[in-house]
């Protein structure tokens, strides 16, 4: 297999549980990025703390795995200082949006070059199925026994108002569609986020009686719908997926080599 | 484009997990867990070389060669 030549073979199989989603999010990432026909060296992954986070121990990269939701201040750091260089972040839901939740806006607000992938699934699979910021009203999670009755962000609505250049969302049903949006959101010039639906049979699935991982991608195939799509019309409950923002702006650190210009003019 | 010929299910079965995400998805049901909890290509012969099975696996465990 040509992708097998992105990983670390020694590392597995990987620690994820049966059927997780994260391993279709690497599936996936390993098949966009050898699609763009990328060399090793040219590609950083960052991640912080979670069952998603362990995705950069398995890539043949360069890595960091670094502290729970701070991925893209480290992302920032090493884009700011080799801008020449492809940075890949993936995240948890809570790693992202609670925990880094004010990174995530404010890289989002800059427009740093750099690809951030959502992983969501809904909830803290590590440390034991807590309840996440995108857990969602009405669910069920180890901290929220008699049902939660937090609101869930919407990941796609909070990139758009924080303003990413790139905002797309799918699912690990939808692989195909998941492998091009990855390899769009690569390619890319400015913060691009991409949120991935990625089911977590053994907390969120079992603690809502979501049944197995493929009932969950069942899931994900019956009550998603492509961006714009008529059947969203007729029921407004279906999540759309796609690509829902694309557009030029200035590129952070593109900026910053024109404020180095303009502060050394004159002077070697 | 021709149609791709099977040569193999190569199936790496100390990393498959036996999930059964591939063998729900399969659309031809070529895939089948066995009494490890390991896929078996049991029907192979009714395999399309879709590949969902390679695309959608968790865990890299799977891959359909064709000619």
């Amino acid at each position: 297999m040509a992708i097998k030549g992105y990983i670390r073979e020694r590392f597995f199989p990987h620690i994820w549980c049966p059927g997780c989603g994260h391993g279709i999010v690497l599936n996936s990432l390993l098949r966009a990025i050898e699609k763009l026909g990328m060399s090793k060296n040219e590609i950083v992954v960052v991640s912080g703390i979670g069952c998603s986070s362990r995705i950069s121990g398995y890539v043949d990269f360069h890595t960091l795995h670094t502290i729970h939701g701070r991925a893209l201040a480290f992302a920032t750091g090493v884009k700011m200082s080799r801008p020449e260089l492809n940075l890949i972040v993936p995240m948890g839901d809570g790693d992202a949006l609670a925990i880094g939740g004010n990174h995530f806006i404010h890289s989002a607000r800059r427009n740093i070059d750099m690809t951030a992938i959502v992983m969501n699934n809904r909830i803290y699979g590590m440390t034991g199925g807590q309840y996440s910021p995108l857990s969602g009203y009405g669910t069920l999670a180890t901290t929220a026994p008699y049902t939660n009755i937090d609101y869930a962000f919407d990941t796609v609505e909070l990139a758009k108002a924080a303003g990413a250049s790139f905002v797309a969302r799918s699912t690990t049903y939808h692989v195909q569609q998941l492998t091009k949006i990855l390899k769009q959101a690569i390619l890319h010039e400015g913060f691009s986020v991409v949120e991935v639906l990625s089911q977590c049979p053994t907390y969120f699935g079992r603690k809502n009686r979501k049944g197995t991982a493929a009932d969950m991608m069942e899931f994900y195939k019956d009550n998603t719908t492509p961006v714009g799509s008529k059947a969203k019309k007729e029921n407004p409950d279906l999540i759309e997926r796609g690509v829902f923002v694309e557009k030029e702006m200035l590129e952070y650190c593109r900026e910053y080599e024109k404020i180095i210009e303009r502060a050394m003019k004159g002077r070697s | 484009m021709a149609k791709p010929k099977l040569k193999a299910h190569v199936i790496d079965r100390e990393w498959c997990k036996g999930c059964g995400i591939c063998v729900h998805f399969c659309p031809k049901d070529v895939l089948e867990l066995d009494e490890e909890d390991k896929v078996i290509a049991a029907r192979r012969e009714d395999c399309i070389c879709c590949k969902m099975c390679e695309l959608r696996c968790p865990d890299l465990a799977i891959e359909i060669e064709t000619e």
